[in-house]
């Protein structure tokens, strides 16, 4: 356990000394957003929710897929060596999916505040909205933390994450955009009980996954 | 697998593929609004599934038995069954997207069985992607094998558990009724289990002609 968190602490500290991922992504961030502005203020017409929605879940899916592929591929052989000999795989896995759950949420959430501050906020139920952007960056993070893995072992890694990541997303965000659009809309929490308990379930299936299969991965 | 002749088994898969096609078309089937005849694909749209998840079971089996004992046959067991079922689950996209067109009137209506089929099937091509990319014969088969577990893992919750929770277009979920209804008024139950049967046999004798051909392979590519 007290691995677990120096190995988190460790996480946080190298990526605010470095600052490579969290600049690269707000700059991402943030000229996505005064692009969609400068786009939506030039129709004059109010932006439908159904395409805020779209926008919003293909920014946060690229900014996270791009921040969290960093995480095993662009170490270096050396690192790799000394992880191996002073944690176990599991708490390695584990530090980096809570890192980069992390992570993706307060990219999540800054894309939200970004996208609320240029083009108008419709969401009517923001807590629910919330809610579902921390369900979804920990289902990200998971398989995209799992897949870095899987991808940094072999060449072409960048290709091969986002091919293998793919489908388990997709699966991830259809059910991310079901509750958004429940929220989007404003009725009811219990009528998007479902699909909360099933992104819970799946980001449990996930993390297991991850946390048992890692090992195998890790020794070579 | 050394005995390359023709065996029960084999002998019983032609048997049971011929009984399936001539009482499929011939024999009786309940007489349903919209549906009517079309319904003599269920005989070959539903063992199509079965073979599929017969066979990524397979292969999830052999790459557990890979990582336990790092023996190359259990990868080589492990792809090629992954590889006949992803075909077998082609197959199965197909009958169904032929029978919708009948029954539903497009050819991939809005669906979420389907919806998640196709991407449990994106999952898998995803694994043959990987296998590709990597050379080494060692660390192919250990990282595949674990991506293999975690598709697996990933599959059977996405085709099986999700779309009973929702309304869908498939019996057996949201509101629909179950297939039971059609099999006690008229005996569907006559040709639809030999089906099943037939064809994970078929896919099973597929798999073993598969994985001897790379067995072949192999050894050829080591003579030069």
């Amino acid at each position: 356990m007290n691995i677990l968190l120096h190995l988190i602490q460790k996480e946080f500290k190298l990526e605010l000394r470095r600052k490579a991922v969290i600049s690269g992504i707000t700059l991402y961030l943030i000229s996505l957003a005064f692009i969609c502005y400068i786009t939506f203020s030039l129709d004059h017409h109010s932006i439908s929710p159904a395409t805020w929605s779209v926008l919003f879940w293909l920014v946060i899916l690229f900014s996270v897929v791009n921040s969290v592929a960093k995480s095993f591929i662009g170490e270096r052989r050396g690192v790799f060596i000394y992880y191996y000999s002073v944690a176990s795989p599991q708490a390695i896995i584990l530090s980096k999916i809570i890192y980069n759950t992390a992570l993706s949420f307060l990219l999540s959430l800054t894309g939200y505040f970004l996208f609320s501050v240029f083009i108008e906020n419709p969401v009517d139920d923001k807590l629910l909205f919330v809610l579902t952007l921390f369900l979804t960056s920990f289902g990200f993070s998971s398989c995209l933390t799992f897949v870095s893995g899987i991808a940094s072992k072999a060449s072409n890694s960048n290709v091969l994450m986002a091919v293998l990541s793919f489908p388990v997303l997709i699966g991830i965000l259809l059910l991310a955009i079901k509750i958004t659009k429940n929220a989007l809309d404003g009725i009811e929490r219990a009528a998007s009980t479902d699909e909360i308990l099933n992104l819970l379930a799946i980001n449990c299936i996930l993390s297991a996954l991850a946390y048992l299969l890692f090992p195998y991965i890790w020794r070579s | 697998m050394q005995n390359y002749r023709l065996q029960w088994w084999k002998i019983l898969t032609i048997v049971l593929l011929y009984y399936t096609v001539v009482g499929g078309i011939l024999f009786p089937v309940p007489r349903l609004p919209i549906m009517n005849e079309t319904i003599r694909l269920n005989y070959f749209h539903v063992p199509m599934w079965f073979t599929m998840m017969f066979l990524f079971s397979f292969s999830a089996w052999f790459s557990i038995k890979y990582l336990r004992s790092q023996e190359i046959k259990h990868d080589d067991f492990a792809f090629e069954s992954a590889k006949v079922g992803f075909f077998f689950g082609i197959m199965g996209l197909l009958t169904g997207m032929l029978w919708g067109n009948y029954t539903w009137g497009t050819f991939w209506p809005k669906d979420v069985k389907l919806n998640n089929t196709a991407i449990g099937l994106l999952i898998y091509s995803a694994y043959f992607v990987l296998r590709g990319s990597l050379e080494d014969e060692t660390q192919r088969g250990r990282l595949s094998a674990v991506y293999n577990i975690f598709a697996y893992a990933a599959f059977i919750p996405l085709i099986y558990i999700l779309p009973r929770m929702t309304n869908s277009l498939h019996p057996g979920s949201g509101n629909n009724p179950t297939f039971r209804l059609f099999d006690t008024a008229h005996n569907m139950k006559l040709v639809i289990y030999t089906a099943i049967i037939a064809f994970i046999l078929l896919g099973y004798w597929l798999t073993t002609i598969s994985i001897r051909l790379r067995v072949l392979n192999k050894s050829n590519d080591e003579k030069f």
